[in-house]
């Protein structure tokens, strides 16, 4: 039982710090984008804006929770919690310091990445249909066409990689030494594998689902209050965890100098590598125009699975005749 | 660990139930997907953590999108079907419910015997199942890859567009 209770008080304490991140999230890319585009961004509410996210979320909290006539009631209300779940639960495999994953080492952990990115959708998709409107419904089909479509890429490169490290255990794979040019090697897949993750995660340039422009709001057009907020926690949380799981594939996690001895170091450094990859987000967003929806479709199918099966082919025989 | 297991497979049970007696096609297809998570924690319990990843990434995250993808091109069908002739669906289904049945009773009661060898020696961690897939079973899982690969092509045929002329000779 006390390893239960254990068990409990780390996972509310992750659930804290991540929504805590997600709050600073919206802070940092409202900055960013406000100095890409010179402006100066939110600084009315304490010093540099500070206070912002604490002031949206007192008036997300207050609004009233207006459930439209004419949605599904069941699945309406299940949606957003179904899109915000995953998000968090994708951080239970992730190693966050030696040795120290952030809830259980397991040996699935890919395929725990995996499982929890292919059930992300669901929130999106029926949130989409249970609003009974037609933009919503096709931002919905939209959004699984997209992530089904993109996963495949996004699966290929990541059992590359698994293949690589030689494990499936992300604890293990951050602790796998590796030759430079083997680094290398994978280097090569990090901008194919965070275009995927663009496109699964919903992000600009790739955010069809939502595109204001053609489909007023998309998925979410009919949803309001702390249930919109949820939708926009899911979007925020998803970008801090992908970015976690790419630095933890691509830039070796918490590892960094003087990590190995002292331990607090690499939750530091994790959240250094995090922070630059949040920043890689934002800056496109904030540089790169959005698509049309048969291109995106097209660049995956054609480009992005070809690249991602020769990846493969090339790396089992590196793995086979190299290593 | 039993009372969890009892409770689990009390959940799953009652999701395929409401799969069948769920009126719209949409709720079907949620209980489908709880059905397939609970499943998933069964395999876990079983120390099958492979398979249970597969039942999530293969069934849930994978099957169930496309069906409900399907369901919402197709749209709303606003026609009553519950006065619909089942006879025939229901008559396969007993039909296969019974060889199910019977195949269940005779492994339980040991008169037939399947995997005589005593399975998967090392419990179902993804090397285990990858060594047997590769070693004894090989011949099996290459057929299984070539009955994929037929599939595949069959799609590809059969989705082909049959209006107009085809913009290239088929070959």
């Amino acid at each position: 039982m006390p390893q239960l209770l254990i068990y409990l008080i780390q996972a509310v304490v992750l659930c804290l710090v991540v929504i805590t991140g997600f709050a600073y999230l919206t802070w940092l890319e409202r900055k960013l984008i406000a100095r890409f585009q010179v402006r100066i961004g939110p600084n009315r509410a304490g010093p540099f804006g500070l206070l912002q996210p604490a002031a949206d979320a007192v008036k997300a909290m207050f609004k009233e929770e207006y459930i439209p006539g004419h949605v599904d009631k069941f699945v309406y209300v299940l949606a957003p919690m179904l899109a915000l779940a995953p998000a968090l639960i994708v951080w239970a495999v992730i190693p966050i310091a030696k040795g120290v994953p952030a809830m259980g080492d397991v040996n699935i952990g890919f395929l725990w990445i995996l499982a929890i990115t292919g059930v992300e959708s669901f929130g999106v998709i029926l949130a989409g249909w249970s609003s009974n409107n037609n933009y919503s419904l096709l931002g919905a089909l939209r959004s699984a066409a997209q992530m089904i479509s993109y996963e495949i890429p996004l699966g290929l490169f990541l059992v590359s990689i698994a293949m690589l490290g030689g494990t499936f255990s992300l604890v293990e794979l951050v602790e796998t030494p590796r030759a430079p040019w083997e680094w290398i090697w994978i280097w090569i897949a990090f901008p194919f594998f965070f275009t995927s993750i663009l496109a699964e995660t919903n992000r600009s340039p790739f955010d069809l689902p939502e595109t204001e422009n053609e489909l007023v709001a998309g998925f979410f057009t009919e949803y309001g209050g702390m249930k919109f907020s949820m939708f926009m926690m899911a979007e925020y949380i998803n970008m801090i965890t992908t970015s976690t799981v790419v630095s933890t594939l691509f830039f070796g996690g918490w590892q960094g100098p003087l990590a190995d001895r002292y331990i607090w170091l690499g939750p530091v450094y994790l959240f250094i590598k995090v922070l630059a990859l949040l920043f890689l987000f934002i800056w496109i967003r904030a540089s790169i125009s959005r698509p049309r929806f048969d291109q995106l479709m097209r660049f995956n199918w054609k480009f992005m699975i070809p690249a991602g099966l020769v990846y493969l082919t090339v790396s089992a025989v590196i793995t086979v005749f190299l290593k | 660990m039993s009372v969890f297991a009892f409770l689990i497979g009390t959940l799953s049970l009652a999701a395929a139930i409401g799969v069948v007696v769920a009126a719209k096609p949409v709720h079907s297809a949620l209980f489908l997907m709880a059905n397939f998570a609970t499943l998933a924690i069964l395999y876990v319990l079983l120390d099958a953590q492979f398979l249970a990843a597969a039942q999530v990434i293969i069934y849930a995250g994978g099957i169930v999108i496309l069906i409900l993808f399907v369901i919402m091109l197709i749209g709303h069908d606003p026609a009553d079907h519950s006065h619909q002739d089942l006879t025939r669906p229901a008559m396969a289904s007993l039909v296969l419910g019974a060889i199910l049945l019977m195949s269940l009773g005779l492994q339980l009661t040991g008169h037939l015997e399947v995997g005589t060898d005593g399975g998967i020696a090392s419990g179902g961690s993804p090397s285990a199942i990858g060594t047997e897939l590769f070693t004894r079973f090989l011949l099996p899982f290459e057929f299984v890859a070539i009955l994929l690969l037929v599939a595949l092509i069959g799609a590809l045929i059969m989705g082909r567009r049959e209006s107009g002329e085809p913009e290239e000779p088929a070959g």
